[in-house]
This record gives C-alpha cells, sequence and structure tokens, in this order.
C-alpha cells in the first residue's frame, strides 16, 4: 500500500541512486572541489591569510562551489534532460505529486553538497593540517546544506527553460563566474576592488561569507547574508513558477 | 456512395450500456494559430481497444496528451472516470506509455518499475509485471543497456504499474522486431480480455487492423472516419482482383464496374465494386488467364482512401 511518505522517499532514494552511477555527475560534481582543494588548497598549506591559512579559507570556499554544483547541475541539468526527453511527461501522468520530485531533486543536492563538504574537512585535516573543531565543523555543514535551496531555484529556472543538451554548458557559465567572482576559489579581498563590489551583489558571495563565518575568517552578523539569500531563493522560484505556468499555458 | 457512413462518424459508434471511462467532447486545441484538433469527439467504453490512426502531425498525440492532463484544451471537455484528468483519483486508475526520447539510464530496470509501482495504491506485482512486459531476466539490468524494443517494454511495463483500468499506448510498438510487436499485442489483447480499456495511437496500419476492436481516424486535427477494422475496410466497397492476364489495360477499364487497373509487375490489379461480373468477362476474353486472386481491400488501401478523399479537393 503507497501512502506519501513513501512516494517521496522511493523518489528522493533513486534519485541518489541514479545520480551516484553517473560517473559523468559525479566527476564533475565531486571531482572538481576535490581536485580543486587538492591543487590549491592542499599544496598551499603554508601560505597565510589574514591570520587564517589558504587551506582553511578553501576549505569553505570549495564546500561551497561543490554544494553549487550539486544543486545547479543536479537539479538544471537533470530537469533539463528529463524534462526534454520526455521522461517527466511519464512521470507527470503518473500519481507521482509533482512536489516528491522536486524535493527528491533538492534533497539530493544537499546530500551531494554536504558529502563533499565533509569530504573536504576529512582531506584538509588530513593532508593540509587544518584544524576544525567539531561544532565549527558541524555549523559548516548546516550552512551548506541551507545555502543549496537558492542555487537549487535557480537551478530549476535553468532546467525549465534550457533545452537539454545546451543545459550543462549554459550552467558553467554561471557556475564558474558566480564562484570566482563570489570568492569562492581565492580571497575576494585579493579580487581587484570593482569585483569585489560586484561580488555584493552575487548569491554566491553571501554563502561564502556564511561558510567563512562558521570557521571564524568573517565577524558579525549573518542577517544580510541570510536575507540575500532568501530573497534569491524567493525571485529564483517566483520566475521558475511563472515560467511553469507559461509553458503550461503553451502546452 | 458508402463513404456516407464513414462521414457520419457517429453512426458506427458501438452503443455500450454505461457512462464512458474516458471522453473528449467538443475538443479544441490551438498552438498560438495552429488547430492541432478540431471540435474532436471521442468516447472510450470499458473493454474497448480503440486505435488512433492517421497521418504524422494529425493530432494523435496531442488527443492522447489532453486524455492524460499534460495539455489543456483551448474549448471543450476532458473527462476520464467522469473526473478531471489532473486528479490524483483519476490518475491513479491510468497508466500512459509515451513516446520517450530518454529514460534515466543509471537505474536497474527493477528500480524503474519499483518507483512507478510505490505510485499507486494497488500495484501489480513485480514477478507479474515482468512476465507482462517480458521482462524476465532483464530486472537487474541498467536501463541504458538495454536493447531500443527491450526499453519500449520497460515503458509498457511503466504504464502497467498500477493496475489501471484505462491504457494510454502512444506509439507503443516503435521501434520493435516483428517477435516482440506480436508478443505485446498479445498482451495488450489480454488486457482488454480483463476488461481494460486501451487507446493506443499508431502509424501502423497492421497494428490498428490486428488489435482494434474500433478505429478512429483523424487527419489534420478531425475524425474523418471510425468504425471497425471490417468497417472501414468495406466502407468503399471495392475488392482487388489480381491476375496475370494478355488483355490490354484500356479493354479491362472499359468494363462495367471497374473502378481502376494498375500493373503491378507481371500481373495486373483491378479494383472494382462487382468482382464477380468483371471476372466473368475478363475470363471469357483471355483463356490464358491465371494466378487469379481476389481479395478484399486491405486496411491501407482503406486508409490512403480516406485520407487522400479530405486532402485533395480543397488546397
Amino acid at each position: 500500500m503507497a501512502t506519501m511518505p513513501i512516494i517521496y522517499m522511493n523518489e528522493a532514494r533513486f534519485e541518489l541512486l541514479k545520480l551516484s552511477r553517473n560517473r559523468s555527475y559525479l566527476f564533475s560534481m565531486i571531482g572538481f572541489p576535490v581536485i580543486f582543494y587538492l591543487l590549491f588548497g592542499v599544496t598551499n598549506k603554508d601560505a597565510v591569510f589574514h591570520g587564517h591559512t589558504i587551506a582553511r579559507y578553501l576549505l569553505a570556499g570549495y564546500s561551497c562551489f561543490g554544494a553549487m554544483g550539486s544543486s545547479l547541475f543536479g537539479i538544471g541539468a537533470g530537469l533539463a534532460f528529463e524534462r526534454g526527453h520526455g521522461w517527466l511527461e511519464m512521470k507527470r501522468a503518473s500519481p507521482m505529486p509533482a512536489a516528491a520530485y522536486l524535493l527528491a531533486k533538492l534533497c539530493v543536492s544537499i546530500t551531494f553538497g554536504v558529502g563533499i563538504t565533509i569530504l573536504l574537512m576529512i582531506l584538509g585535516t588530513a593532508l593540509a593540517n587544518v584544524h576544525i573543531t567539531t561544532m565549527e565543523g558541524l555549523r559548516l555543514v548546516l550552512v551548506i546544506a541551507a545555502g543549496v535551496i537558492p542555487f537549487a531555484s535557480l537551478g530549476l529556472v535553468i532546467g525549465l527553460v534550457m533545452p537539454s543538451n545546451a543545459a550543462p554548458g549554459v550552467i558553467n557559465l554561471v557556475y564558474l563566474p558566480l564562484s570566482f567572482c563570489g570568492g569562492l576559489w581565492m580571497p575576494i579581498e585579493t579580487l581587484p576592488h570593482w569585483l569585489q563590489v560586484v561580488a555584493h551583489g552575487l548569491p554566491s558571495f553571501w554563502f561564502s561569507r556564511l561558510a567563512l563565518r562558521t570557521i571564524g575568517y568573517v565577524d558579525g552578523s549573518a542577517v544580510v547574508a541570510w536575507a540575500v539569500l532568501a530573497s534569491y531563493t524567493v525571485v529564483f522560484l517566483l520566475a521558475a513558477a511563472f515560467i511553469f505556468r507559461r509553458q503550461e499555458a503553451q502546452a | 456512395m458508402a463513404a456516407s457512413v464513414l462521414i457520419e462518424p457517429q453512426r458506427n459508434a458501438i452503443k455500450q450500456d454505461g457512462s464512458p471511462v474516458a471522453s473528449l467532447r467538443e475538443v479544441t486545441k490551438k498552438f498560438g494559430g495552429q488547430v492541432a484538433l478540431d471540435r474532436f469527439s471521442l468516447q472510450l467504453h470499458a473493454g474497448e481497444v480503440v486505435a488512433l490512426l492517421g497521418p504524422n502531425g494529425a493530432g494523435k498525440t496531442t488527443a492522447v496528451r489532453l486524455l492524460l492532463g499534460l495539455s489543456q484544451a483551448t474549448s471543450g471537455e476532458v473527462k476520464i472516470f467522469g473526473g478531471n484528468p489532473r486528479d490524483r483519483a483519476s490518475r491513479l486508475r491510468l497508466g500512459a506509455m509515451l513516446q520517450v526520447g530518454r529514460v534515466p539510464e543509471t537505474l536497474r530496470v527493477r528500480e524503474h518499475l519499483q518507483l512507478f509501482s510505490s505510485y499507486y495504491a494497488q500495484p501489480r506485482p513485480m514477478n507479474e509485471l515482468l512476465a507482462v512486459a517480458g521482462l524476465e531476466g532483464l530486472e537487474e539490468r541498467l536501463f541504458g543497456t538495454l536493447s531500443g524494443g527491450q526499453k519500449q517494454r520497460v515503458l509498457f511495463a511503466l504504464a502497467l504499474c498500477g493496475n489501471p483500468d484505462l491504457i494510454c499506448l502512444d506509439e507503443p510498438t516503435l521501434g520493435m522486431d516483428v517477435e516482440a510487436r506480436r508478443s505485446m499485442w498479445e498482451q495488450v489483447r489480454k488486457l482488454a480480455a480483463m476488461g481494460k480499456t486501451i487507446l493506443l495511437t499508431t502509424h501502423y496500419l497492421e497494428e490498428a487492423d490486428a488489435l482494434a476492436s474500433r478505429i478512429v481516424v483523424i487527419q489534420k486535427g478531425k475524425m474523418i472516419a471510425e468504425g471497425t477494422p471490417e468497417q472501414l475496410k468495406s466502407a468503399d466497397g471495392s475488392r482487388a482482383i489480381r491476375c496475370i492476364t494478355s488483355l490490354r489495360p484500356s479493354l479491362v477499364s472499359a468494363i462495367p464496374g471497374v473502378s481502376s487497373v494498375e500493373q503491378d509487375g507481371q500481373a495486373m490489379l483491378v479494383r472494382t465494386q462487382t468482382p464477380e461480373a468483371v471476372l466473368r468477362i475478363m475470363l471469357q476474353q483471355d483463356e490464358t488467364l491465371s494466378g487469379l486472386e481476389v481479395r478484399a481491400t486491405a486496411l491501407e488501401d482503406a486508409f490512403l482512401a480516406l485520407t487522400n478523399q479530405t486532402t485533395s479537393p480543397t488546397h
């Protein structure tokens, strides 16, 4: 007897299974943050910036990078593929609740984001002498999990608009500049001044601020950062709803 | 002329008791300025196998998508089981096999079926599902490793997961080999025997002929004919005489009752509504006439006759 919670759980379970068997997805999701962290974080483990080692700074940065990637690719490219090839229609003609489909994708993005963060913490601790207290680690994981939401919402917009073959390219065009300008790859203070100004308008910057705050790199209130991320989430979700309605009317 | 029967399709409708399982009433669907369906009506009754037949772009898939609630009618009414096709209650009794370009490839056959089965209140048992769709032994295979025909069978199984009362199959045997196609036909017949209602779209006339209790021919969004395969075939009333004869075609076409004469390789193909009378004359005039064959019009001929009738004059 199928009950609603079982549908939601199954949907998430099989979504996770599906992506964890997809090598190209795994490579871009987990491979990139891990390789970048090893190249730029671990090899620079003794470099110090503003009283913190680069390895520590980049642990937060690449955790955000991994979470953004898993939500943009998992949801954006995944939805574009399933929508573009007609698979979504099969699911929509079934009694599956639409929310189960979307929540499954969100849960899997969070799982991957958190998984990457934990992996980077292990690598940083083991290879680059990064010291992270349990409390810091826990707070970082929570920030990463919540920070997936605005990027998942952006992924939803991309997945609804883009044809399946164009989606990965478009996502890279969004993902990589957002990561660089948001200070995910190097301390934001080392970027040109005008880029720092631009960064203050980007969700990736505020996401990284929240992550850096958990390891003591940034002080002060987190309210502005959360408010910016929440506003982006609302804007992306409204855009997605608008696009979806328009597509429905034309379907 | 017998064609008048076809132009008033409702007269051929099979009379059934009770309310229809699904209905499209006076449905018009426009995409921008394009009319995909034009005041199209269709009723499906319990236990019927209805084939929607028509050239590409005739509106077959549009009709199915409307029935499944995947698309909204511009005007008219769509109902399944007396309710809105978008309601969960309706969808629990419905199974659909659509044309899917690519299905997620990294799930196993069993996993795909397990997930879809979990959507329904009373799913069909897994082993039964595998048997019906001919997927035994393939359950542990990743979807991406299956052949085209096997993939189609998984989609068929997904349509049957919930043991639905109404099953919509959009071009179900596309890409299947002859054997797989025959075995799917067998399954469709079994489903119909169980009292399930089946709507299928196809461009294989043979398939419509083999399966359908009723064929609905659509062209340019309009129903142009409806009836049992036999009714459609006999609609223009003509038969085909095939024989090897030394008679000149011009002579044969002068025989009263002959509607057309064609050369078919060595043989001659003569279409007529009165084959007996025509043959009597031909046999008298040509003692060497051989390889004689008289057959009813194939569904294909009826179909071509129908679709040509409505295209040629105005455009």
